[in-house]
């Protein structure tokens, strides 16, 4: 492990991309394929389940360094990374260990799954006692399925196709979907040949994603030449139906077929050799149900009786990527969405069809468009997807041919009540806020955000949460409230869960308004006529 | 607080105080009479009528403190009475001239030790251990992940690093405060590697370190040199402050890195968006505060600044006294300014 422990070290030194490609390019040209495979396996995000869980690789170091359990939690705060703490903690050590990653992942670490505690603290302290703290770092990272790096896929991707002198489309197109990290799998990742692509059949295609586009769009030319459909808020999916079998992928790659049986047995209709992008939406009586509803179907494997009834899904098809296993996806938007409307069509009609068309919003130009927009709140949307009806159907994300037109956030001014260290790059600030606003003279919490500041404001909030803490409770700090901020957030609907009676969604930190004082902050008064402004299927 | 309002030393609002002798030690505000442990802007404030500092620390002091200031030295070692109490300083190895106070009245003693470390620095005197009955210590880096690697390992990382930018035809920027670790790094790098460029602050500084006896390779003022062709392949030292301004665009291509005992936390390095953070520190690590605790063989133990409730709890479950100390000292503050206002302007 010893190239691919250089490797991470390297990545993790440097934020410039082209040194980036160029350290996994060194790597990649270097490693054998068996530890190739698995490099490009965890370089690309997957990561095996947990092996062994933090915590006891928390006991089995504090034993070795033998500290007292509150020492580790503070340092643990401070580092802000498990891993990364123990690695730190354990005694110096020199050596390098030169077992192969393959070695290392297949022999050492997937074995010690369901093992007994004993065993796999004699492995792990073993591997220990064999490595220097980079190695550790690794290794720990490894085996308590914490593994990341600062690389996208698309930067991998890159480093392989400058390798192979390849397209990086083609080879992001193979790295898709379930595959083993085998030499054979990184071999094909590489190959030359071309003509063999359609071997696996439940491997999705690249999404194509949009960037958010800012003020009226009319830069974009004519209306007429985009169409506009609306910004649906839950799952982005590709539906895939060959040789009688039906995958549905989500965004993130994982196969979510089990967890909506209604779209798996509404694509069995589908003809063979068809795939479908579109969004899985909780989806009632005609209209859509706020995305915490659909949060309850995301965690659970296996889907109850009751839980189908009361957040049934459906599927707004935005896209065919694949007809008759024929790839089409360089033909332009306008003919895709013709072939999938005749497509949708063909299927038996139900009163509430699972698999829908979405809706194309017609309007004269942009400014009759901007006008629509403001409907997206009282139908559940986020505002417009715009994409142009001459385009391909693109990898990754892009800009020219789909645009996020985003509504928007709602906004308020809170006052910062509990700060909390936050992970990895601001593992020593205190970044992770909580805000409250106004319940008659009472400040109540409501939402929590991590971001939206810049480094200098940052500073100089830690400054004043180190100098005006109230009370401590563990790693969380209450502060004196004086601090006022803008919060964005894109939604609210009513909670029984917090203590506010309301939850917002994507909450983040707009504005560090040092202008105002606390009693300037929005009351919940404030927030409750907002979400009573449009229509609140929470409610219903 | 645990200090006693009788004991030889207190806690004022001006700083640490001893009421028999008169003076206090590393004053944050005016007073009449200080001793100060080194010139680190947290520990020197000017305006005091008289200071009191280590001989090996005066030229530094002066630089800090200013032309009109009434300073004297005192050799290491060495002791005055003042009012009775019996004063001696002795080398803390932070930077040049770094002192620990060591006061004496009716037989109770006390140690100032201000901030300080115990592995060895070629440009300032190494620290001794001075036994007493109180013990104040600092707790800049008072957690058991900070553990430093040894120096000779960090500064041949630091040439590979140089080296490599070398043949990339790059400059190799290294932020570290202006006063203490400049100069310990400029004694520590191969100068044979390329030349070596500083930051008017560094400059200034590490000149005052030359005259003081300290050997240091030959540096440029880089202002004095014109054109980004100059500067490929050279070491330029600069504090931290220099970081992200337009003074930096006349070296052209560059790496940046960050010598400091926080980059042993990579979180730490990321914030600072460099591309390389060496772990080097003037301040003791966990092994050497407990080291130097331990050595010290006092009955209490006052901690201050950085991990001082870590410090004391740790301290307190294992059999010793310990009391945490609120004074206004910053230790490792990564945005501490030793630069004063001497930053000269882009050009």
């Amino acid at each position: 492990m010893r190239l691919f422990t250089d490797l991470y070290i390297e990545l993790d030194q440097t934020n410039k991309t082209n040194e980036k490609v160029e350290a996994m390019r060194y790597y990649f040209s270097h490693a054998e394929a068996a530890d190739a495979a698995w490099a490009f396996y965890f370089l690309s995000g997957r990561k095996p389940r947990q092996i062994v869980p933090t915590k006891l690789l928390r006991e089995w170091a504090i034993e070795i360094a033998q500290l007292p359990e509150w020492l580790y939690s503070e340092s643990r705060d401070t580092v802000g990374d498990g891993s990364e703490t123990i690695a730190l903690l354990l005694p110096n050590n020199s050596l390098v260990d030169e077992t192969p990653l393959h070695t290392l992942v297949e022999d050492q670490l997937l074995p010690l799954r369901g093992e007994s505690p004993e065993v796999q603290k004699a492995a792990v302290t073993g591997a220990w006692s064999r490595m220097n703290y980079s190695q550790r770092l690794v290794y720990n990272k490894l085996i308590s399925g914490s593994f990341r790096v600062g690389v996208s896929q698309q930067l991998v991707v890159r480093a392989l196709s400058q390798i192979a002198e390849l397209p990086p489309d083609l080879i992001t197109h193979r790295a898709m979907g379930d595959w083993e990290p085998t030499p054979a799998f990184f071999g094909s990742l590489l190959s030359a040949d071309t003509g063999s692509e359609d071997s696996a059949i439940a491997r999705p295609y690249p999404f194509h994603l949009a960037h958010q586009i800012d003020g009226v769009p009319d830069n974009l030319g004519e209306q007429s030449d985009w169409q506009a459909e609306w910004k649906w808020d839950g799952i982005r999916s590709q539906v895939i139906k060959r040789k009688g079998e039906v995958f549905i992928w989500s965004r993130g790659e994982d196969l979510i077929t089990e967890r909506f049986p209604e779209i798996e047995s509404a694509a069995e209709d589908l003809p063979d050799g068809t795939v479908i992008d579109g969004e899985i939406l909780p989806w009632r009586d005609g209209a859509v149900l706020p995305f915490t509803e659909l949060q309850r179907r995301i965690g659970r494997k296996n889907v109850s009786a009751k839980i189908l009834k009361e957040v049934p899904v459906i599927l707004q098809c935005y896209d065919l990527l694949e007809m008759d296993a024929k790839d089409i996806r360089s033909l332009d938007f306008r003919s895709r969405r013709e072939m999938l409307e005749s497509l949708i069509e063909k299927l038996d009609r139900q009163e509430e069809p699972v698999l829908r068309v979405t809706e194309a919003v017609h309007a004269a130009d942009w400014s009759d468009l901007a006008l629509l927009r403001e409907k997206s709140r009282n139908l559940g949307v986020e505002g417009f997807m715009l994409k142009r009806r001459d385009s391909p159907y693109r990898t990754g994300r892009h800009r020219g041919d789909w645009w996020k037109w985003k509504v928007d956030p709602l906004t308020v001014d809170a006052v910062l009540i509990y700060a909390q260290k936050g992970t990895g790059k601001r593992s020593n600030l205190f970044t992770d806020y909580t805000f409250a606003v106004w319940n008659g003279d009472e400040l109540v919490p409501f939402a929590k955000a991590y971001s939206g500041l810049t480094d200098a404001e940052i500073r100089v909030v830690d400054k004043f949460v180190r100098n005006n803490t109230i009370e401590t409770f563990g790693p969380v700090r209450s502060v004196k409230p004086e601090l006022v901020f803008e919060i964005a957030f894109e939604a609210i609907q009513r909670s029984t869960r917090h203590k506010s009676g309301i939850a917002v969604r994507f909450p983040r930190i707009l504005r560090f308004r040092d202008d105002k004082k606390i009693g300037d902050a929005d009351s919940i008064g404030a927030i409750i006529e907002m979400l009573e402004g449009f229509r609140d299927t929470a409610d219903a | 607080m645990a200090m006693k309002r009788d004991g030889l030393i207190t806690l004022t609002p001006r700083g640490l105080y001893c009421g028999q002798g008169g003076f206090y030690i590393d004053p944050w505000k005016p007073v009449d009479k200080a001793i100060v442990t080194h010139a680190h802007s947290d520990h020197a404030y000017m305006d005091s009528r008289s200071y009191l500092v280590a001989s090996e620390g005066e030229r530094l002091a002066r630089i800090r403190l200013g032309d009109d200031a009434k300073i004297s030295g005192l050799e290491y070692g060495k002791t005055v009475s003042l009012n009775g109490v019996k004063v001696s300083l002795h080398p803390a190895g932070h930077i040049l001239g770094s002192a620990q106070v060591r006061i004496e009245h009716k037989g109770e003693t006390w140690v100032v030790s201000g901030d300080y470390k115990l592995t060895p620095d070629p440009t300032c005197t190494s620290f001794e251990i001075v036994k007493c009955h109180n013990f104040i210590t600092e707790a800049t880096f008072g957690l058991p992940i900070y553990r430093w690697p040894p120096p000779s390992q960090v500064f041949s990382d630091i040439d590979l690093w140089w080296q490599r930018n070398i043949e990339l035809g790059k400059a190799s920027v290294i932020f570290a405060y202006s006063l203490g670790k400049a100069q310990r790094i400029l004694s520590g790098v191969d100068p044979q590697l390329g030349p070596i460029f500083t930051h008017g602050a560094v400059e200034r500084l590490t000149q005052a370190y030359r005259e003081s006896g300290v050997a240091i390779p030959k540096t440029t003022y880089a202002g004095e040199v014109n054109g980004k062709a100059a500067f490929a392949g050279s070491l330029i030292v600069a504090p931290p402050s220099a970081q992200g301004s337009n003074w930096l665009r006349r070296f052209g291509p560059q790496s940046t890195a960050f010598a400091s005992g926080w980059m042993i936390v990579r979180g730490a390095r990321r914030q600072r968006a460099i591309d390389r953070g060496f772990v080097l520190s003037d301040h003791a690590d966990w092994p050497e505060l407990l080291s130097a605790i331990h050595t010290a063989e006092a009955e209490n133990v006052y901690v201050t600044h950085g991990f001082s409730e870590e410090v004391v709890r740790y301290l307190n479950d294992t059999g010793g006294n310990a009391y945490p100390l609120k004074t206004r000292f910053v230790g490792d503050d990564a945005d501490m300014s030793d630069e004063g206002s001497d930053v000269p302007t882009g050009k």
